[in-house]
């Protein structure tokens, strides 16, 4: 099991774009993952209180949501995004990382539904939650 | 009574670019993102000026689907701002400097934003534009449309709900 996650954490630490944001996989399988994003001031939206940019803050929970679809056990392979819904219910706090926890709640062989929330080091108020259809690819 | 004399097409261009330029260089996610924006008259257009970085699949390879919501959302906030600020700026009660550095000054808050992919980015520029289906006094509905090569095969669209700037409180 460790080597499974070893490898997905490779896979996705070597997304181009995962790495320019420094995300970093902790936890993966069994159609779950989590995700977590360093404060990083090149990600900031808002330059007068240092929030990070809610964009962001979706490309966190777009990975998660992808990584929580591959992990599941009836995934053949890879999957992408077909829609995703982001609720924004309050600015992530200056300074602190963010982490995104998704979960594949039901796949077919055709489409994976997740649903992800996002927190920074108040884990009771989430700062975002998101809701989405994926792709379900074969190998 | 006869019309005053229009002003100079460099004044007039200035103070909007100007303006612009504040609402969108200023913001560092922008900058990291290389997004730009292309003005006409009122009308803005985003590029995301691609950078193998914004990659998301590299077997594809594609562009993220973070990146694309992001653009599609950083688009859509900017077009808000600047046609709720517009008549301002025209008049000069709005000016580029106030925009950095005036803190009274509030833009849109993000309330959900829904994205639609419809077809998987390309590695190469994309542009995209927004349309203000409602702009209310507290909330704001918009329509973000993307493409890439061909403005009529649109690889994402979005909308999303805004909370609008509410204007400080009268003390009663």
């Amino acid at each position: 099991m460790a080597d499974t996650t070893d490898l997905a954490r490779q896979f996705i630490e070597a997304i181009p774009h995962a790495r320019a944001m420094g995300l970093k996989l902790s936890r993966i399988g069994e159609g779950e993952a989590v995700i977590t994003m360093p404060y990083n001031e090149d990600l900031i939206g808002d330059p007068r209180t240092g929030v990070i940019h809610g964009g962001a803050v979706s490309t966190i929970l777009d990975t998660c949501c992808g990584a929580a679809v591959m992990s599941h056990p009836s995934s053949p392979g890879g999957t992408a995004t077909i829609d995703l819904r982001i609720d924004y219910m309050r600015a992530a706090t200056p300074g602190q990382s963010i982490t995104a926890y998704a979960r594949c709640y039901h796949i077919t062989r055709n489409v994976a539904f997740v649903r992800a929330t996002a927190t920074d080091d108040d884990g009771d108020r989430p700062v975002a939650t998101a809701s989405g259809s994926f792709t379900v690819e074969g190998k | 009574m006869a019309r005053s004399r229009p002003e100079p097409m460099q004044v007039v261009k200035q103070r909007r670019d100007a303006a612009l330029s504040a609402l969108v260089d200023g913001v560092p996610y922008i900058r990291f993102l290389n997004i730009s924006f292309d003005r006409r008259g009122d009308e803005v257009t985003g590029i995301l000026n691609f950078d193998e970085k914004l990659i998301g699949n590299p077997l594809l390879p594609a562009i993220h689907g973070g990146v694309t919501a992001a653009f599609l959302e950083v688009t859509a906030v900017i077009t808000l701002s600047w046609e709720h600020m517009f008549a301002d700026i025209e008049s000069g009660r709005i000016t580029a400097d106030a925009i950095v550095e005036d803190n009274s000054i509030r833009f849109p808050k993000t309330i959900d934003f829904t994205v639609d992919y419809l077809r998987s980015g390309l590695p190469r520029d994309a542009y995209a534009r927004a349309f203000v289906n409602r702009a209310g006094r507290r909330y704001a509905s918009v329509r973000v449309e993307a493409w890439q090569d061909n403005h009529t095969k649109l690889f994402a669209q979005a909308t999303g709900h805004f909370l609008m700037p509410q204007p400080p409180r009268e003390k009663g």
